[in-house]
């Protein structure tokens, strides 16, 4: 039993997270306790230090919106720690549609539905291309045009202030990756996470690969949510510099062979690589 | 034979036949059609769906909220005012409310808004699509009465006032009294002896909180609040009140845009204000 705590720990860290971020939200909602106000979209910290998605701010800019200092500072911080600390942590920390997906994709594993659907019939540049169309669409008709249908919105303000017909955006989206696409909607459409794969190139924090100790078993490309970043897998020692990672740490956790683990980017020798 | 070979070799080259592999310059410019027909098609289908959705008109936002256009522009759908209102009065847009997604707003006859004198909705709003400059008074102060929420309408078929049984709830009601709503007193033709207390709404002074609509007795209410775009019509730039100096002012900015003759293209005060000579 302690074994699977320790073999998990990241993975439960990773949902202990989602779910208390999700559990203040709600209790500054229900139950007054003004810890953290709001929701992901923009949030206050003990009232005082403003949060704010920047992918939304971005598209409200598009859409002419005269925005306050307070959402453009929060912005910043937000944009800030994924950049130089998180990475793409956000998809995989915080949030809560990543609890769904990840089950759509345990299920696909396990019952086999990746052997009778083994073609990917869909690009994974496909969010970047919705980021764009977001911002054109934005641009023209005056609204952040992706709030206006992002499912991630959806699930998170539906948990905080009441669901709806949200249960069955939270459907769709698990059907959608059961059936139709693995990894479909974080790895494939949804534009946040492509927004955060931009700047969370950047990061200090990245999953190194030693290929000493690889015995290439390959666990970790079946786990990964974004196989491709782990190209370097029985290749070479590298870190894995794509921003597509979403740091979850499931192939250090599936890796017997301590062929994979959390590092600092070394910018020195990345800027030797790059000579050679 | 030797006549049909050269033939279908020649078809092939026009057609691209199944199996031929096509250049990387054929493939490239394939590829981006497809991603840019793709993207037209998703993007089309978004739009008409935002499009959709940006037309709700019958929506009632939070005090101090921008100009709908540029409310929906503004708010983040963060919920912080839903969170601040004391009564439970706000509520943010769920799938199947047919409202614009995470966007706050209320159902008077539900729960009205309260009209809470610091009006708490406001300044926690981290955009500004609740604008604390739309609800203060001269001094800067903070004041609910301030507010544009949307304006009361009554229907004069279902007010059982205008029937003549004495009713006056949404008067005692209104937090603005005896400005907001006043009392109209006109004789009862029918009897001849009664009297109508019929009540009247003045839309300058209504800020469309909505408790009227919430202590309507009729069973489905009589008098309703709607948002001011939707209830009220607009005299334009042609008709004053002469005898209102305050309606003057309206004309001080006025200029006609659509016509492109020699008059109007001058404000209307000014070509008023010639003496009408430019039209001879």
């Amino acid at each position: 039993m302690a074994n699977i705590l320790v073999k998990n720990k990241y993975l439960i860290l990773r949902r202990i997270t989602q779910i208390s971020v999700m559990a203040l939200y709600i209790l500054a909602n229900a139950y007054g306790v003004n810890f953290l106000m709001g929701n992901l979209s923009a949030s206050l910290v003990l009232e005082v230090v403003p949060l704010s998605d920047p992918y939304a701010i971005v598209q409200m800019l598009f859409a002419g919106a005269v925005l306050s200092v307070d959402v453009l500072i929060g912005a910043l911080i937000i944009t800030v720690f994924y950049m130089t600390i998180g990475g793409r942590a956000f998809c995989s920390w915080i949030c809560p549609v990543n609890i769904i997906t990840d089950a759509a994709n345990y299920l696909r594993r396990k019952l086999g539905f990746n052997q009778i659907q083994k073609k990917q019939p869909a690009t994974r540049y496909m969010r970047y291309w919705v980021i764009a169309i977001s911002l054109v669409i934005s641009f023209f008709m005056g609204v952040a045009a992706f709030e206006l249908v992002s499912p991630i919105s959806m699930v998170h303000r539906g948990l905080i202030f009441g669901l709806g017909f949200g249960w069955a955006t939270i459907l769709v989206i698990f059907l959608f990756d059961l059936f139709v696409l693995k990894n479909g909607w974080c790895g494939h459409v949804c534009p946040l996470g492509g927004f955060y794969s931009l700047i969370g190139r950047f990061s200090f924090i990245r999953v190194n690969h030693n290929v000493d100790n690889c015995t290439s078993c390959m666990k970790c490309k079946v786990v990964c949510p974004e196989d491709q970043v782990l190209f370097m897998v029985t290749k070479e020692s590298k870190p894995v510099l794509s921003g597509e990672c979403t740091n979850c740490a499931r192939c250090i956790e599936v890796c017997d062979d301590d062929a994979l683990n959390f590092s600092i980017k070394n910018f020195k020798q990345e800027k030797k690589n790059e000579v050679k | 034979m030797s006549n049909i070979n050269p033939s279908i070799k020649k078809e092939s080259k026009m057609k691209t036949s199944r199996n031929e592999p096509i250049s990387d310059r054929r493939r490239f410019f394939l590829k981006m059609a497809r991603a840019t027909g793709l993207a037209i098609l998703g993007g089309l289908t978004w739009s008409a769906f935002v499009d959709e959705v940006k037309a709700s008109q019958l929506t009632l936002r939070p005090p101090g909220a921008l100009e709908e256009d540029d409310f929906l522009a503004t708010c983040i759908k963060c919920g912080m005012c839903v969170e601040a209102c004391p009564f439970d009065t706000l509520k943010l847009a769920k799938p199947g409310d047919n409202k614009p997604l995470g966007t706050p707003f209320f159902e008077p006859r539900d729960i009205p808004c309260y009209m809470c004198p610091d009006i708490p909705c406001v300044p926690i709003c981290p955009t500004g699509a609740l604008d604390m400059k739309s609800v203060q008074n001269e001094k800067k102060e903070l004041d609910i009465n301030q507010a544009k929420m949307g304006v009361a309408v009554i229907d004069h078929d279902s007010c059982i006032a205008f029937w003549g049984i004495q009713c006056d709830a949404c008067y005692r009601a209104c937090p603005i009294l005896g400005e907001a709503i006043t009392v109209e007193y006109t004789k009862n033709e029918r009897t001849g002896k009664h009297a109508f207390l019929k009540p009247v709404v003045h839309a300058d002074v209504c800020t469309g909180c909505g408790l009227c609509e919430k202590a309507c007795v009729t069973e489905k209410a009589a008098i309703f609040v709607l948002p001011e775009e939707v209830a009220l019509g607009r005299a334009g730039d042609y008709y004053i009140k002469g005898w209102d100096k305050n309606d003057e002012k309206r004309l001080e900015n006025a200029t006609s845009k659509e016509n492109t003759t020699g008059i109007n293209e001058k404000s209307a005060i000014d070509s008023l204000n010639s003496g009408m000579e430019d039209l001879y």
